[in-house]
């Protein structure tokens, strides 16, 4: 009956075994559609890991991973769930592709990098005002009109690249190269890191920012008195309306920042790759986001590794629709499975590890079992 | 075309969208009204529109492929009861990561068995439903007004339109004048008092789930094999957030989900008809305008101006004895 | 209805008892519930059953009611050996539970409930109509009126209360167990229940009455069982018995049933309501113009059954409720409009908080006891190391003092509060509130669901408090606790407050009456 588990097993065990899981079933999905789950291994690993080039892409989707991960890890802290980070990643590209158009020239790619940074935040973190308020003040779920924001932003986007930002006489939808000095150094431009990516490679600098914002999240919830305040909301909040903890501050702060996170993505994939604004420039990253949370047991330091994961699961993934037949939606399969396990069925594998590994509960908890008999 | 034809093809157009949301918005009754969230109303009907069309090419029979969707959306359902029930496990991540897995295995599986990029071939008569005369169609539609709404936009429309209807009464019948509904009530609202009146808790939660099941099996086959003829990737295209709503529009009813299922059709036949907008509002609307207006409408629904709607009580937690 | 004759008598009865329970032994992983209970209950008898929290009623209650399988034993029920594997078969059994928290639909009528689970068919309608005789029938010999077409949740709570009663009825059980039926009850009520139980005795039901209310036992019981640490300690004749005996067998050693204090010695003016008025969400007005003061080295206790009002006075002190009306708190006024009110303003005025529910409100229990010690006070400057970060290993440390002081079990403040007893939870959420050495101390209902070891601690701190000059607010339903505690007696009734009294000029009866609603003269005659 109990499901106690030592902490680290809660950490590191239970993400893993639920992966073991969502990997099985992969395999039995793909031989069910006639391919071979070993080949389809070898052909990911070799695309995603096994040379520099490989690694560049790898390392490009982990960026963006790290970001929409964060930015579901702080509002699953209050236990709001923001299921809106692909939308809000999409409206965060529209802010860097309005900061870095408004100027014709940059003087140099760090200064845009501030500027663009924080027209990404701006932009995503005001997509995810309106559900927060909603929920907030309302009640309104944040599930359901987070995603209904999804698909509004996809409209938004749609209208703005077609009848507002494309230059005359542009076929595709899509807005103007951005200027002069608004490109960012791939990892092949960084003196050192050239000497692996000997040729150019997605991965860029934001990489470096994506860890720093890991680094910041892990502070803020564990450190300060806001992340304290956020933390114990999402765990009671009657316990917080109690100690003066204001509930629909914390509920609209904490989206803010969230959305501001899955908002800074689109420096990767708008600024750093694409160099201008495209349709769909997300590619499902912010849904990504809630399996990497889900797998990082919502720790900033987990979505470093689970990002990481899904690069690699991306980057293979995109290996086997190029060399095989396998469809580039298989990914969205694992995707989902992840989600399922480390999310939904947690229960069960913790059952599972209870049963057959850890018979005993530990013993701090025996002792206050004892104590309370 | 003239003004009032406009509005019936409109209006015609209507009956048609609002049928896979009024299937899947019953389908979230029974769920929700016994207690479990189901978020993954989309997933399962995506499920069963790629199963029902794929099956429908394969053996040229409509029933088959409805039978096939049926069962496709059920097994998905009984995933997520296994996840909610059994497992006690987050209700609303269940039914997002069932979601995604619909959305891959659709596309994996159509691509498997037909090569056309993910699509379920179009399917020819056989394999449709096709459109019915109610009776005396032709004979009323010199009528003025009369005759054209009931030949146009009432009559001519596929079997599960009218099956959709009926489920209305069907369902309001099972939950307020039966023992099974009564209980399925209660198991919503306190599942304690449920349980300890000696009627198993998990029974009626399992079978609510599987209600939901058979009835987006209904949503999705009718979408790829009525609607549309096929299925194709993502088809649904968020009908099943739609449908839940349109659930909470009407706090849980089922005539009200009817009203309410109607009004968001409505809104989808519209994005249809640009002109006839722009001709009302004698305004030009943008296209991306019309296709996002579902998808506001439903947010000011959820925001509550449309009034406070209370959940049953005891929604989206799983049921523990109390020790 | 033929009375029954005398079974209490020293005759050899053939009958055999309503329910025999032989060796029931349960255990949950390495904690023993219940350890080879034995038990007699006679038929036509009001049975109770005391014991502490966690000595093992509720989980012996639960076998015979088919929620949990003994793993060894007996359950005999009119001499027959059964099986009890779930609730179907306890209802077969003639075993009927009235539940401590009612298991009702909210938005059902009386009749639904009543019918559900046990309806004719599938088909509601004949089931209703049969429902509705046999209703009308059962409230008639019972005393159990209530009207069928009413939904619970425009019910009383003593109303909902024979809902249950009628349920079981309906279900036709010969033996009704009831779990700490009065804690929800005015003494008013609490009589018209007795009353109804007595009928139901008479007509030859047996009654099992589980309620750790010592007072009751005596007034009721014919018999009383004991239960201590999962083992049946004793069963003796009511009639034979005393509360101190009793008292002492529940606990192993003799009890202090009255706390020591000196007289109050009281100083200046530190809390001043007035005319304070509560609406909530619903429209309803819970506080009716409430006023009172409270002076330093004084201990106000606000007498009352739950739900007239205190807890939302409680929370318009403790800062997360709005109101209207005014409070000074020594002398200065705190604003009660709900624009600015929270419990950071009410801290920084030197109020502390000891809540009504500490698993919901005093704590997160999945915080572990040292992120538990701040909890409310986490913006004191003393518990940052700089504007931006806190100081969480002084947190901790001083987490472990506190845990010391305040004889927290275990002293580890890395444990999760869930993994603590409700006795040391508590202790941690008056560690954190006392030591703040607060001007007021406001504490609702301090030693519900705590063993009375604890209980005796608790009340010496905050005895304690009050000596040291320090002003306290004390919200109970036990009038024991209240008349032990207090300097001073308010009772509280709908909303208001129906008098004050010295605890040496009343007595239970005055309380009681007060109470119920029926004020003054009337009270005090």
């Amino acid at each position: 009956m109990t499901t106690k588990l030592p902490y680290w097993a809660d950490i590191v065990l239970v993400p893993l075994v639920s992966l073991m899981f969502a990997a099985i079933i992969s395999a039995l999905v793909l031989l069910s559609i006639g391919q071979d789950p070993a080949a389809a291994l070898n052909v990911m690993v070799a695309g995603a890991l096994g040379s520099a080039y490989g690694w560049g892409y790898t390392l490009y989707y982990t960026t963006s991973f790290i970001f929409t991960g964060l930015a579901v890890t702080v509002s699953f802290n209050a236990k709001l769930f923001n299921i809106g980070g692909e939308g809000q990643a999409q409206i965060g590209g529209l802010g860097v592709a309005l900061v870095l158009l408004a100027l014709p020239v940059w003087p140099h790619w760090t200064v845009a990098l501030v500027a663009a940074t924080l027209g990404a935040a701006a932009f995503g973190a005001a997509w995810a005002a309106i559900p927060a308020y909603l929920q907030a003040k309302r009640g309104s779920h944040i599930v359901i009109t987070t995603i209904m924001f999804n698909y509004i932003a996809a409209a938004v986007i749609v209208y703005m690249l077609v009848d507002v930002l494309r230059p005359p006489g542009q076929m595709d939808p899509a807005t103007a190269r951005f200027p002069e000095g608004a490109a960012l150094p791939t990892l092949h431009d960084v003196p050192g890191l050239d000497l692996i990516f000997t040729r150019s490679v997605p991965a860029n600098v934001t990489f470096f920012v994506a860890l720093a914002a890991a680094f910041l999240v892990w502070v803020l919830l564990w450190r300060t008195r806001l992340g304290y305040e956020i933390r114990a909301f999402g765990q009671s909040e009657s316990a917080a309306r109690y100690a003066g903890i204001d509930p629909v501050r914390t509920i609209m702060i904490t989206m803010l920042i969230s959305g501001a996170l899955a908002g800074m993505m689109a420096i990767n994939n708008v600024m750093g790759e694409s160099e201008r604004l495209v349709q769909n420039a997300t590619e499902g990253a912010g849904f990504i986001g809630i399996a990497v949370a889900l797998m990082g047991r919502n720790h900033p330091f987990g979505v470093i590794l689970a990002a990481f994961l899904f690069g690699f699961l991306y980057q293979g993934g995109a290996e086997l629709g190029l060399w095989t037949s396998i469809p580039i939606e298989m990914r969205i399969v694992v995707q989902g499975l992840v989600i399922l396990f480390t999310g939904a069925l947690d229960v069960m594998v913790r059952m599972l590890l209870v049963r057959l590994i850890f018979h005993r509960p530990p013993p701090e908890v025996a002792a206050a079992a004892r104590e309370r008999a | 075309m003239d003004f009032l034809s406009s509005v019936f093809q409109i209006l015609d157009s209507t009956l048609r969208l609002s049928t896979p949301l009024l299937f899947a918005c019953l389908a979230g009754l029974f769920s929700e009204r016994s207690g479990i969230f189901d978020i993954g109303l989309e997933g399962k009907m995506l499920i069963a529109a790629m199963a029902s069309g794929a099956v429908a090419a394969l053996t040229g029979s409509v029933w088959m492929g409805l039978g096939a969707g049926i069962v496709a959306s059920m097994s998905f359902a009984a995933i997520h009861g296994i996840a909610s029930i059994t497992f006690r496990g987050n209700q609303l991540i269940s039914g997002v990561a069932l979601n995604f897995l619909a959305s891959g295995i659709t596309v994996l599986v159509a691509q498997r068995l037909f090569w056309q990029g993910g699509r379920t071939p179009p399917l020819t008569d056989g394999a449709r439903f096709g459109e019915l005369t109610l009776p005396f169609a032709d004979a009323i539609r010199p009528v003025p007004v009369i005759g054209p709404f009931y030949a146009d936009v009432i009559s001519g429309h596929a079997l599960l339109v009218y099956v959709a209807l009926l489920f209305v009464p069907l369902t309001w019948w099972v939950l307020f004048r039966t023992r099974f509904g009564l209980r399925l009530r209660a198991v919503g609202e306190n599942p304690a008092a449920v349980d300890t009146a000696g009627v198993s808790v998990i029974r009626m939660r399992y079978t609510a789930v599987a209600i939901t099941g058979v009835l987006c099996g209904f949503a999705g086959a009718y979408m790829a094999t009525a609607l549309q003829a096929g299925f194709g990737k993502e088809m649904t295209a968020g009908r099943g957030y739609i449908a839940l709503a349109a659930l909470i529009f009407a706090k849980w009813r089922p005539w009200a989900a009817l009203m309410a299922c109607l009004l968001f059709g409505f809104f989808q036949a519209l994005a249809l008809r640009p002109d006839v907008v722009a001709k009302v509002l004698t305004v030009q609307v943008p296209v991306p305008a019309l296709d996002a207006l579902p998808y506001v409408l439903t947010v000011l629904v959820l925001a509550g101006f449309v009034g406070k709607a209370i959940p049953p009580r005891a929604g989206g937690e799983a049921y523990v004895k109390e020790r | 209805m033929t009375t029954r004759s005398d079974m209490t008598g020293r005759q050899a009865t053939a009958a055999p008892p309503a329910i025999e329970l032989r060796g029931i032994s349960k255990a949950f992983g390495p904690v023993q519930a219940n350890k080879d209970i034995s038990l007699r209950v006679e038929r036509g008898t009001i049975h109770g059953i005391i014991g502490e929290n966690g000595a093992g009623k509720s989980t012996l209650m639960s076998i015979l009611y088919g929620f949990y399988k003994a793993d060894s034993g007996q359950i005999l029920i009119g001499g027959k050996p059964v099986d009890i594997p779930d609730s179907q078969a306890a209802i077969r059994a003639g075993i009927g539970m009235v539940f401590q928290h009612f298991k009702l639909v909210h938005n059902f009528t009386v009749l639904e409930n009543v019918i559900l689970g046990a309806e004719e068919g599938a088909r509601l309608r004949p089931s209703l109509a049969k429902a509705r005789s046999l209703l009308a029938d059962l409230a008639r010999d019972y005393e159990l009126d209530v009207d069928p077409e009413e939904l619970i949740e425009e019910l009383s709570v003593g109303h909902q209360q024979r809902v249950e009663i009628l349920k079981a009825l309906y279900r036709q059980a010969d033996i009704l167990i009831l779990d700490e039926p009065t804690g929800v009850l005015t003494p008013a009520e609490a009589d018209h229940l007795f009353r109804i139980l007595r009928g139901l005795r008479e007509q030859g039901k047996t009654i099992v009455l589980i309620t750790h209310k010592l007072r009751e036992i005596m007034e009721i019981t014919d018999t009383v069982s004991v239960m201590r640490r999962g083992e049946m300690t004793a069963t003796v004749k009511t009639a034979e018995t005393s509360p101190e005996q009793l008292a002492e067998l529940m606990v192993g050693r003799k009890v202090l049933l009255r706390v020591d204090k000196k007289p109050a010695q009281p100083g200046r003016t530190v809390l001043e309501v007035e005319n304070l008025r509560v609406t909530d969400s619903d429209g309803v007005e819970r506080l009716k113009g409430i006023s009172l003061n409270i002076r330093a080295g004084e201990i106000l206790g606000i007498a009352g059954v739950a739900g007239n009002g205190q807890s939302q006075l409680l929370e318009v002190l403790g800062g997360f409720c709005e109101a209207r009306g005014t409070i000074r708190v020594n002398g200065q006024e705190i604003d009660v409009s709900g624009k600015h009110s929270n419990g950071q303003t009410r801290r920084a005025r030197g109020i502390a908080h000891v809540p009504e529910d500490r698993q919901h409100l005093g704590l997160i229990m999945d915080f572990m006891a040292w992120e538990n010690i701040v909890f409310g006070y986490h913006h004191d400057p003393a518990y940052q190391k700089n504007r931006l970060i806190m100081d969480n290993a002084g947190i901790l440390a001083e987490a472990q003092a506190k845990m010391e002081r305040f004889d927290v079990r275990p002293p580890i403040p890395t444990l999760a509060a869930k993994s603590f007893s409700g006795g040391n939870q508590q202790k941690i959420v008056l560690a954190r509130e006392i030591e703040r050495e607060p001007d007021l101390l406001l504490v609702g209902q301090p030693t519900r669901g705590v063993d009375i070891g604890a209980i005796e601690f608790i009340h010496q701190r905050i005895i304690e408090l009050r000596d040291a000059g320090k002003a306290v607010l004390l919200v109970s339903v036990e009038l024991d606790e209240i008349l032990s505690m207090s300097d001073r007696i308010a009772v509280m009734f709908d909303g208001r407050i129906m008098g004050e009294r010295l605890p040496e000029e009343t007595n239970e009866r005055e309380l009681g009456l007060m109470m119920a609603g029926v004020a003054g003269k009337e009270a005090a005659a």
